[in-house]
């Protein structure tokens, strides 16, 4: 075996290596959920359950607890619907018309800095106000709020890669401003759109801490589920997998169609695919 | 483009009417969140609503004299100082060192990287959950491999006991956002010109020298965004904290956004959380504006 073969070699045990440390802990989450309560509470633990047992779901689906996801599910949807239109439109006017210069554009991906339970403290005061406590109203408003700086921020940067003389075209051609925009930009930047609309439902299905002030019953989400499974004396680990799994599996799901954009759109843009 | 160069594209210019039509919805609903908490904190920090007392009336700076003196809030803003100090470098460091054991060809390269970025792109509170399920003294993995590690039983209370709750956290911390340091850092290695570590090599410069002089330059500016984009989640640290400790023993490892919460919705202090949430918030932009200098956003 020559030298550079010895180096791959190597190179490749520690790449398994890595990849099984940082994916153990994910098995160990899928794994407890498919365990039975004799197994979870084993000692020493069982490293692999024994029968797919899928007894911790059922319980989920039974006690209505699963429609916690449905809530995220409808609340991550329609507040990335409404983010990306809206702030796709605000990045057009950025990008092409240069809309309030530098200073609109940095004071708009400033807005993504600020901390959020800064914001959520004033914003549940006047929630409680307007009785928006707990309804689909208020978190999905917060959530478009908070996900439209990176939208804008985003979607500019796609648009500016798009070249001026398809739409200069079309404008010859007599297409309006507004079918400019929808026939000829937004198809234009397709894998941009779709890049930032997954990374938007992504942030707002993950999110917590709004989702634990601004949710009581009604549109709980299922993270703040999972934290209602970790008791004063004993944690019913059981659910906690299982509710954790059902809200990770969407999410690895559409990552998988997003490689080609993760890192463009966790640097903000700074890195271009 | 220079402004000339634009003015001549058709494209370039609209009328204001609808420049500002597009603008308008988003600025609107970013005003929500942008202006309006600013204003109200600054209004209800200085009066003194309490759980009990609705007193409205003007108090000066009573709240911000109370937070100069208040120990768990500066105790609070060290633990989340701390959080970062130490799990920054570390995820830098590691994914540096992951990034260059990937830069270069290898078998099923892609495959790997698409499963060393799962732990991103879980939800932070279920990696807290998951960590939990982990660290857990009895069923939990850790301490059985500990065990096998030093031959014998290990029964270590890592989410309890006041001198293992940081390295739980850390790792915690450290496990679901060093992929994150690792994907953008390879990203950046892989545009590194290598003609010019090439040149280096035959000048005779060594490896250390070849990262410091060549390398780390040109990866700089996309490690810079990594680090502020780090630093300012580091600085909101909650969820993973939330489930693995909720803060505790005690308050030992209470973070600044978790002392805010349990003062504005468990203790309804709420002029008081007021005037904390405006420290945040100022802190926090010193921090973005300073950093914002440094680092190239936007093109």
């Amino acid at each position: 075996m020559n030298a550079s073969a010895m180096r791959t070699g190597i190179r490749l045990m520690a790449a398994v290596a890595i990849t099984v440390i940082f994916l153990f802990p994910i098995y160990w989450l899928f794994m407890i959920s498919f365990k039975t309560a004799d197994e979870i509470y084993a000692y020493p633990p069982v490293w692999w359950p024994h029968s797919l047992n899928w007894g911790s779901y059922e319980v989920l689906f039974k006690d209505g607890d699963a429609k916690t996801v449905w809530n995220s599910l409808v609340i991550a949807s329609i507040s990335t619907v409404i983010a990306m239109l809206v702030g796709t439109l605000c990045a057009y006017s950025l990008a092409r018309f240069r809309t309030g210069g530098e200073h609109l554009s940095n004071w708009i991906i400033s807005q993504r800095m600020v901390p959020p339970i800064a914001v959520v403290f004033p914003i549940f005061l006047l929630y409680v106000f307007f009785g928006l406590v707990d309804t689909y109203v208020g978190i999905i408003l917060l959530y478009t709020a908070f996900n439209l700086p990176y939208v804008i921020w985003m979607m500019r940067g796609y648009i500016m890669d798009v070249p001026r003389a398809l739409e200069e075209a079309a404008l010859v051609d007599g297409y309006t401003r507004w079918q400019v925009i929808w026939k000829v930009v937004f198809p234009m930047c397709r894998a941009g759109l779709f890049a930032t609309a997954i990374f938007t439902f992504m942030f707002a299905w993950n999110e917590f801490l709004f989702a634990l002030v601004l949710t009581r019953t009604e549109v709980a989400t299922y993270t703040v589920q999972v934290t209602h499974y970790f008791g004063g004396q004993s944690n019913f680990w059981a659910k906690i997998s299982a509710m954790s799994v059902l809200g990770t599996v969407p999410i690895f799901i559409v990552v998988a169609f997003l490689q080609r954009y993760l890192v463009r759109g966790m640097s903000l843009g700074a890195i271009k695919g | 483009m220079s402004a000339a160069a634009q003015a001549r594209h058709p494209t370039a210019t609209a009328d204001r009417g609808f420049k500002l039509m597009l603008v308008a919805p988003s600025i609107l609903v970013l005003l929500l969140i942008g202006i309006f908490p600013l204003v109200y904190l600054l209004m209800v920090s200085f009066q003194n609503i309490t759980m009990t007392d609705m007193d409205k009336s003007f108090q000066g700076l009573l709240n911000y004299k109370l937070l100069v003196h208040d120990t768990r809030l500066w105790q609070a803003l060290w633990h989340t100082v701390v959080f970062t100090a130490i799990a920054l470098p570390i995820e830098l460091i590691l994914g540096l060192l992951m990034a260059q054991l990937f830069l270069d060809k290898l078998p099923g390269r892609p495959i790997f990287i698409a499963l060393l970025v799962l732990p991103v792109m879980v939800s932070p509170i279920v990696a807290g959950a998951t960590w939990s399920l982990m660290f857990d003294n009895r069923f939990g993995p850790i301490n059985q491999i500990a065990g096998w590690l030093f031959g014998k039983e290990m029964t270590l209370l890592w989410t309890i006991n006041p001198s293992l709750v940081y390295p739980a956290i850390i790792v915690a911390e450290v496990w679901q956002w060093t992929p994150f340091m690792f994907l953008l850092l390879l990203a950046a290695l892989a545009n590194v010109d290598k003609s010019q570590m090439e040149a280096a090599a035959i000048d005779g410069a060594g490896y250390w020298r070849t990262f410091f002089k060549i390398v780390l330059p040109a990866i700089w500016p996309v490690m810079a965004i990594a680090i502020l984009i780090r630093a300012l989640d580091l600085f909101r640290l909650f969820d993973i904290v939330w489930a693995l400790t909720k803060g505790g023993p005690g308050t030992s490892t209470e973070t600044i956004s978790m002392f805010a919460y349990v003062k504005g919705f468990q203790q309804f202090e709420t002029s008081y959380t007021a005037a904390v949430a405006l420290l945040i918030i100022v802190l926090l932009s010193i921090i973005v504006m300073w950093a914002l200098k440094r680092v190239e956003l936007s093109r």
